[in-house]
């Protein structure tokens, strides 16, 4: 704690003199600082405390603060004036000077303007991570001091979010998402480029591999414009850290099409097409007033969703599925192998002509609600693809599925029931299920529960056995007089609800069983949570 | 009526009957607000209502009548390698929990229940679904049954 607090003072209270600008190596507390260049950057994961970027508070909320403080006194200047001294029409300063009030005044504005800054100064200074061999440690505050650990082997996934205005000045947020409602480790923020560096060694961390593995990408100095350009521009943070193309490529008409075929967009049109006629013919044509903020809310939302997708990518890298969204502020998130708890492979009804089909997943880290600058950990890993897109997602959130029959996606999907790999509901389930009752139906894969259901709104869910926390076995009265009962697969909570409600019931009981024992059986011989490391008894 | 259904063979361990006290007297106060409410309207001239608030005290009574026979359906077992829960009679539940999957046990007590000797054993999963609490447990019972499945738990621990 010797530095000299001059130059992090400089680069906050200015206009964000850009800090991956300054020449390192004046000052060894700034070069620990995150962004010190990559040689540095790559020693962040060393167990020793660090600082986030030091233009922290600026990005986090300092612009905000800066431009309501400057409107406020750029419109309240002369009633504050009139209010405080009385006067009126004439220069602050004249005034000032004229009642001898300019030195208290000046002295006093300069005060606050230095308390502000050893404010933030001091918010920066105390807010520290490291990350050692178990944990992610964060520790912050200046007078309720906090401090927040996170276990790497429950690590549910990595988040590196980087908003507009971060992304200018070349800083990054890395969000550590661990199981449990807002509980999440934020950093932020960290330069572009060590934040890249520590997501990779933390995930290398967590998945068990020994320290020092893979060294650094070297990646030449170039001058800044240019790597700030870069940066911003590249699809992935760091090209030697990308992987290999996103598997699923999703074209611009198709987006746009898969926004607009929704039942809502649908029941808009229905109801502006009865509407516009009827509020004419009866001339009351303020009634269409109404439907204006519905309207509006609306297109935000498909243009929001639209830039969110525009540029989405999944690959899959060593540490875990990588899913990218975001056109001006992207998100970058990485879920570790085994983190996902259930997948739904879902066709909306107005997709089906287009054969278009959407993944959701319940993960252990969603939820959390802090939805800020698309930080949340999306749960959509697939927001519109075709039949192909979704058999090279599904190899990716649950590689044990090629293992299994390569029909099986098939049937399940499109498959019409009948005797088809699937164990499907009897016929006299139609009297719950009048359409789907074919389809219905279940199949054990070696390592997932597969879950068939819908025939207007067709849908396939895949549990892996090894994250099921429980099993219910149900059956209300209408299901015992027609002898069929329910199964209730358990995950963490989440967009998907693996439940299958009829089944023959002498099936269920024997369902009921099989799971009961796979879950102990897989959830004991499951090493993800170290996912890297040689097996280890659990 | 098709046979319940009956999963698993084994002995059930039943929670205490003192715990039909407690559920009684929760359905028992819903009972009589009814017939309160059915009364009040009555005598104040709102057929319509008094007749929903006599048809709500019956089935509430009807509800009462079945208090018995539902605290005699819960039931667990502790097996090997999870523990099974039972509950319900029109509709019937059994859930399985791996014993490394529980996250926290609580006990609690209600006031009613402090006054029998009763505790609730609630289990708690990651999955919110799981929802399952044994009621009507000796006080006793209850804990050492959760240090037994603390225990359990741990060293049976596996990730998410």
């Amino acid at each position: 704690m010797s530095t000299d607090p001059i130059r992090p003072l400089g680069a906050e209270a200015g206009p964000v003199g850009d800090p991956g600008g300054r020449p390192a190596g004046t000052e060894p507390e700034a070069i620990r600082a995150a962004e010190a260049p990559r040689a540095e950057a790559a020693a962040l994961a060393d167990g020793e405390w660090h600082r986030l970027h030091p233009a922290t508070p600026f990005l986090r909320g300092g612009v905000a603060f800066v431009a309501i403080l400057g409107i406020l006194v750029a419109n309240f200047r002369d009633r504050l004036i009139d209010l405080a001294v009385g006067f009126e029409e004439k220069d602050p300063f004249d005034l000032l000077i004229e009642r001898g009030w300019l030195l208290p005044v000046l002295g006093g504005a300069i005060v606050l303007v230095l308390l502000g800054v050893v404010g933030f100064y001091l918010s920066w200074r105390f807010n520290q991570f490291r990350v050692t061999d178990e944990v992610v440690e964060v520790r912050s505050g200046i007078l309720f001091r906090t401090q927040r650990q996170a276990r790497l082997d429950r690590i549910q996934g990595i988040n590196l979010g980087r908003p507009l205005l971060a992304r200018l000045f070349g800083a990054a947020r890395l969000e550590i998402s661990v199981a449990g409602q807002d509980a999440n480790v934020r950093l932020a923020f960290l330069g572009s480029a060590a934040a890249d560096t520590l997501r990779r060694d933390v995930l290398a961390l967590a998945s068990g591999a020994k320290r020092g593995g893979a060294p650094a990408v070297e990646r030449a100095r170039t001058g800044l414009l240019e790597q700030r350009v870069g940066e911003l521009l590249a699809p992935e943070l760091d090209p030697g850290e990308a992987p290999p193309e996103s598997v699923v490529k999703i074209p611009p008409g198709r987006l746009i099409g898969s926004l607009l075929l929704t039942e809502s967009t649908l029941i808009l049109v229905l109801v502006l097409g009865v509407g516009i006629p009827w509020s004419l013919s009866v001339g009351s044509w303020y009634v269409l007033l109404g439907a204006f903020p519905a309207l509006l809310g609306m297109g935000s939302l498909i243009v929001q969703r639209f830039t969110r997708t525009l540029r989405y990518s999944i690959a899959g890298t060593p540490n875990g599925v990588r899913v990218g969204y975001g056109l001006l502020s992207t998100s970058n998130q990485t879920i570790p192998p085994g983190r996902v708890h259930a997948i739904a492979v879902r066709q909306p009804l107005l997709w089906r002509a287009a054969g278009w089909w959407q993944i959701t997943t319940n993960l252990a880290s969603s939820g959390s609600g802090s939805g800020r600058g698309g930080a949340t950990p999306a749960t959509t890993l697939l927001p519109v693809g075709s039949r192909a897109d979704v058999a090279r997602v599904l190899a990716l959130l649950h590689p044990a599925l090629g293992d299994a029959d390569p029909s099986l996606l098939e049937t399940g999907l499109v498959g019409k029931g009948g005797t088809d790999g699937f164990v499907n509901a009897p016929r006299r389930a139609r009297w719950l299920r009048p359409f789907s009752w074919r389809r219905t139906g279940f199949t054990l894969t070696g390592s997932a529960l597969v879950l068939r259901r819908g025939a207007i709104w067709r849908s396939l869910i895949l549990v892996p056995q090894a994250r099921l926390q429980s099993v219910a076995l149900v059956q209300g009265p209408l299901q015992r007089r027609l002898r069929l009962a329910g199964v209730h697969a358990h995950t963490v909570a989440g967009p998907v609800l693996p439940r299958l409600e009829v089944v023959d019931a002498r099936t269920a009981v024997s369902l009921f069983d099989d799971l009961r024992t796979t879950a102990v059986t897989s959830g004991e011989a499951d090493t993800t949570h170290r996912w890297n490391s040689p097996r280890t008894a659990s | 009526m098709a046979e319940r259904l009956e999963p698993v063979d084994g002995e059930w361990k039943r929670v205490s009957p003192k715990q039909v006290g407690v559920e009684l007297a929760g359905s028992g106060v819903t009972v009589l607000l009814a017939v309160v409410l059915a009364v009040v309207t009555f005598l104040l001239g709102a057929g319509v209502m008094a007749a929903i608030f006599t048809a709500a005290a019956l089935v509430a009574l009807f509800a009462t009548s079945l208090v018995p026979r539902r605290v005699r359906s819960y039931g667990y077992q502790l097996r090997e390698d999870d523990l099974l829960f039972r509950r319900g009679l029109l509709f019937q539940r059994f859930v399985a929990i791996p014993y490394g999957r529980m996250q926290l046990i609580d006990i609690n007590r209600g006031p009613l229940s402090r006054a029998l000797g009763l505790s609730e054993l609630k289990f708690v999963t990651a999955a919110a679904a799981t929802n399952v609490t044994i009621p009507g447990l000796p006080e006793g019972e209850a804990e050492g049954l959760r240090d037994r499945l603390v225990g359990l738990a741990e060293t049976r621990r596996v990730g998410l």
